[in-house]
């Protein structure tokens, strides 16, 4: 038997209908997908690449190489996800161009222990974000994620800086759902382990 | 549940994806485990973070220079 059915029909993305105007040839609604999505798109890759020149270039290819593509767009899943895959892709091949990091696999850095078991169980100050300035602040952080392997880089970014589910994620980065949650459970407990350097309560403060 | 089967359960415990029974144990261990409490507190902040501070900077001039280099390699011939 068949249930009730809901009176709305599942919920179509707005930039479907953008997609396909930009197909059939409206260069301006491709234009419009550019403007959604360029400070995004733009983000994950120098998170990625830790270089602010290949960010530049890899959001010219990334939304070029999308423009080039639209066909093979399926609508299968979010044209934002697939223009993340585009962008992640383009930004690790710049990576082992570069060869500057000793892990630019995705399968590479699973190898690692590091970070797996927390070790640093000192309480945090209330706020703080504040012990520090403004720049200081990001710093911090850009100096802290730049520790991360690329692999564990990106699904970080990905799920927990772009609002990327778990499944869009592992689609993204072309890994199982499995590899993406232990990945993120180690990029997660890294970070907070080397940012616990910075924030952690200071003994005085709570005689 | 002692602190590695916590630590196997902690991302789907973020994400809510976590089944009722093990939720109730995940509380437990919570509630007895200081380290662990700590591990999740700092680890939230961690996310909120990096989420709530835009750490690199995309200027409006910036975002120009790419829409102009962009928008001039779209020209509906490259498809």
């Amino acid at each position: 038997m068949t249930a009730i059915q809901s009176p709305v029909t599942e919920e179509i993305h707005p930039d479907v209908a953008l997609v396909e105007r930009a197909k059939g040839g409206d260069v301006s609604a491709f234009e419009q997908l550019v403007r959604q999505y360029d400070r995004q798109i733009f983000r994950v890759a120098q998170h990625i690449t830790q270089n602010r020149e290949d960010a530049e270039d890899i959001t010219q290819d990334a939304f070029l190489k999308a423009y080039q593509k639209l066909d093979q767009f399926q609508g299968n899943s979010k044209f934002s996800t697939w223009l993340v895959r585009i962008a992640v892709n383009e930004s690790l091949m710049r990576l082992r161009k570069r060869k500057t990091s000793k892990t630019v696999s995705m399968d590479e850095d699973v190898q690692t222990e590091e970070g797996a078991i927390p070790r640093d169980f000192a309480d945090w100050s209330p706020n703080p974000e504040q012990q520090y300035g403004q720049g200081e602040l990001g710093d911090i952080l850009r100096k802290t994620i730049q520790g991360l392997s690329p692999g564990f880089r990106s699904v970080f970014t990905l799920r927990d800086i772009e609002n990327l589910s778990t499944e869009e994620t592992a689609e993204a980065l072309g890994l199982s759902v499995p590899a993406v949650k232990s990945r993120l459970l180690r990029a997660r407990l890294q970070l907070r382990e080397r940012l616990s350097r910075y924030f952690r309560q200071k003994k005085e403060s709570t005689a | 549940m002692n602190c590695t089967e916590f630590l196997s359960k902690m991302t789907d415990y973020f994400d809510g994806e976590i089944a009722p029974d093990l939720l109730v144990e995940v509380r437990a261990h919570l509630c007895e485990c200081s380290h662990c409490e700590v591990v999740v507190n700092t680890t939230r902040r961690t996310i909120e973070i990096y989420k709530d501070n835009e750490i690199y900077e995309f200027s409006p001039e910036l975002r120009e220079r790419l829409h102009t280099a962009i928008m001039a390699k779209c020209v509906p011939s490259a498809r």
